[in-house]
């Protein structure tokens, strides 16, 4: 490989945004509110803890709440007959990387109305937790679940939060933060020795086969970032020198 | 000895309406004697590589006698991080990534994922796109509704709706072939119009499909709606109520089986939807029955609908015309100096967007399918392009559906949901 291909996969790896490029998206308040109900009413009752509206692509409503007190917020929209946002359409995260902040977003909306809402938190990246709304929407089991899987947002409160599209052992981190690189953490030789390493038996074992519970690993097996192990197979000394 | 009533759940005076298959089932409840004898129980593993499971899915049961008491669906084995990869192409780059998520259905998409950008970056499609996307998406919703009728009949055993659905579905993948020159990633939308117009010839043979799609719709219904095996296996399997169905993140058929008339293209219309003259198909009981009956009612809506639009059809162009977006015909990137500009200028930056997000909801044949995409200002590239699968939450739903149904009922429920695992792992 060239230093020229080198410096362009590290190009790659340093991820699609400059991270010294532009403000962070800060909640700015933009539109008039009294378009939307519910901006309006959440304005009105929660002035303290709402951080920004905005109208964006046209005719989406788009607050910023303060993420400890969403839970008492999204409670209070699902509950008011005024708001009545029965469906919780979509709960997902946008990292916007830099060190910005971490969002955690909800798209709502209600049949009685027929009107849409989205709701942001932004989360400190040294505190990424949210109340969960499990209780309140059985629709976000497995969404919160794919925000915990890869962005590492832990919601309280989820009665079964474990990876869902990762594997129970993916020890790589959460990869749609904008700081994992594209090919993984791992060198691809790494991320093969261990997926041949694996015991794939070990999961379809009877006594390994407990419902609902995630799959307990022995770390030692795989072994760990800093330890990449004894190894059947002889590790290729560089990194990316086989793709 | 204890004794145990066994009801078959066959005919329970609902009208048929097909003469003799309508008939009262002659299976009554009974009774049979039950042993005493313990019992424990038992965890079986169906999947990953299963075809009843229809994909890559992998479901751990926990099952007493034949009874199911729990489910753990385990996803994931197909996950391709297509979330991820898009945030490092520009727009236009991301539209092979999207047929490769429902991969049944590929054109819808393909269609809404663009319409999303274009929503947030405000730009306004020609009419002729937007009819066209309308055919596309609607002949799309025949084309993934075909694959689950076949697949599910064959779950309860009925073959022949399979191989004539697939007959169908054949000549659906030749209009494919013939619009954007593959069967399945179909790749056929751009921001700001398509890959290309529809090529000569395309709306006659469209028009021969529509023709004879009805009478194989007509032949199905008569071998499985009335069909005893069929309802037997079918109603009051997996049934749910209106508003956990709501609370539970059902959309789509599914919702409509149970009774919610929520259906997208009613209710935030897009693309002139509600001048469409169309009905929403709505169950009232919300099992495996229902839903079959909502898919088929939707394929002769969409029927319907595809000729209305081929009706109003309007001509002109296809492709905005804005330089910023489209690109130059390649005779004009060649000869003309400035086209050549735009083209180079498009190719290797993009599509600057405006700073912002959308969320863009359409009926996609499963249910709801949400693009929500973030930019920054000038961004050629989305900081975050995410995917509301449709079928990723109605399969998290089969836990419920499933618990205290027999082993060979949890097989017909997760058929009756309609998932495609390509876009549920992503």
């Amino acid at each position: 490989m060239t230093d020229e291909q080198k410096s362009s996969l590290d190009a790659v790896d340093a991820g699609p945004i400059d991270s010294d490029a532009g403000e962070a998206p800060q909640p700015a308040s933009t539109g008039d509110p009294s378009e939307h109900p519910s901006v309006a009413a959440l304005l009105e009752r929660f002035p303290s803890d709402v951080q920004g509206h905005r109208l964006t692509a046209g005719d989406q409503w788009v607050v910023w709440i303060n993420p400890e007190r969403s839970h008492e917020i999204l409670t209070w929209l699902k509950e008011d007959p005024d708001h009545a946002y029965d469906m919780m359409s979509d709960v997902t995260g946008v990292d916007y990387g830099g060190g910005r902040l971490v969002e955690v977003v909800y798209q709502m909306f209600s049949t009685a109305h027929s009107r849409a809402l989205r709701i942001r938190c932004p989360l400190p990246l040294d505190a990424m937790e949210i109340d969960s709304v499990f209780d309140l929407w059985k629709s976000v089991d497995w969404l919160e679940r794919e925000v915990f899987d890869l962005f590492g947002v832990t919601f309280r409160g989820h009665p079964d939060l474990r990876r869902i599209l990762m594997p129970d052992d993916y020890a790589e981190g959460h990869p749609l933060r904008k700081d994992f690189p594209l090919r993984g953490r791992f060198s691809r030789a790494e991320q093969t020795r261990r997926a041949l390493a694996q015991d794939v038996e070990r999961f379809y074992l009877a006594e390994n086969l407990e419902a609902g519970d995630p799959q307990e690993v022995e770390a030692a097996e795989v072994g760990t970032i800093a330890d990449p192990g004894a190894g059947a197979l002889p590790a290729p000394a560089e990194a990316g020198e086989d793709d | 000895m204890a004794t145990k009533t066994v009801e078959f759940n066959v005919g329970q005076g609902r009208e048929m309406g097909l003469g003799g298959a309508g008939a009262p089932s002659p299976i009554a409840p009974f009774d049979i004697p039950e042993p005493e004898l313990g019992t424990e129980q038992m965890l079986i593993n169906i999947g990953p590589q299963h075809p009843a499971t229809h994909g890559v899915l992998r479901l751990v049961c926990e099952l007493d006698g034949e009874t199911v008491t729990s489910v753990t669906p385990h996803i994931g084995y197909l996950h391709s991080s297509f979330e991820k990869l898009g945030e490092y192409r520009t727009w236009n780059q991301i539209v092979p990534l999207t047929d490769r998520m429902d991969y049944l259905a590929p054109l819808i998409y393909n269609c809404a994922y663009v319409m999303s950008v274009e929503k947030l970056m405000g730009i306004e499609v020609t009419e002729r796109c937007k009819v066209v996307r309308v055919i596309l998406m609607e002949l799309d919703r025949i084309f993934g509704h075909l694959l689950w009728l076949g697949t599910t009949a064959i779950d309860v055993g009925a073959f022949t709706p399979f191989l004539y659905s697939f007959q169908q579905r054949e000549k659906i993948y030749a209009l494919h072939e013939s619009l954007t020159g593959a069967r399945i990633t179909t790749s056929a939308t751009r921001v700001g119009g398509m890959m290309a117009d529809l090529p000569e010839g395309w709306l006659d043979q469209l028009l021969e499909f529509l023709d004879n799609f009805p009478k194989t719709l007509a032949e199905v219904h008569h071998l499985l709606t009335g069909n005893q095996i069929h309802i037997g296996r079918t109603q009051g399997v997996g049934a749910i109520g209106a508003a956990e169905a709501i609370n539970y993140g059902f959309t789509g058929p599914n919702l409509r089986a149970a009774g919610v008339p929520y259906d997208v293209r009613k209710d935030r219309p897009y693309y002139d939807y509600e001048t469409y003259d169309f009905d929403v198909p709505v169950g009232e009981h919300g099992d495996c029955y229902d839903r079959y009956l909502c898919r088929m009612e939707e394929m002769e809506q969409s029927v319907s609908i595809i000729r209305q639009a081929m009706a109003r059809l309007p001509g002109g162009p296809i492709n905005v015309e804005d330089p910023n977006i489209s690109l130059p015909s390649k005779t004009d990137a060649m000869s003309d100096m400035e086209s050549m500009i735009h083209h180079f200028k498009l190719i290797t930056e993009g599509i600057p967007a405006p700073e912002g997000d959308c969320y863009m909801a359409i009926e996609a044949s499963k249910g709801e399918l949400g693009m929500y995409v973030v930019a920054e200002e000038g961004g050629t590239k989305p900081v975050r392009w995410r995917v509301r699968p449709p079928s990723f939450v109605n399969l998290s739903v089969i836990p419920k559906l499933a618990e205290g149904h027999l082993v060979s009922d949890l097989i017909m429920i997760n058929a009756s949901l309609d998932i495609v695992l390509g876009e549920i792992d992503r």
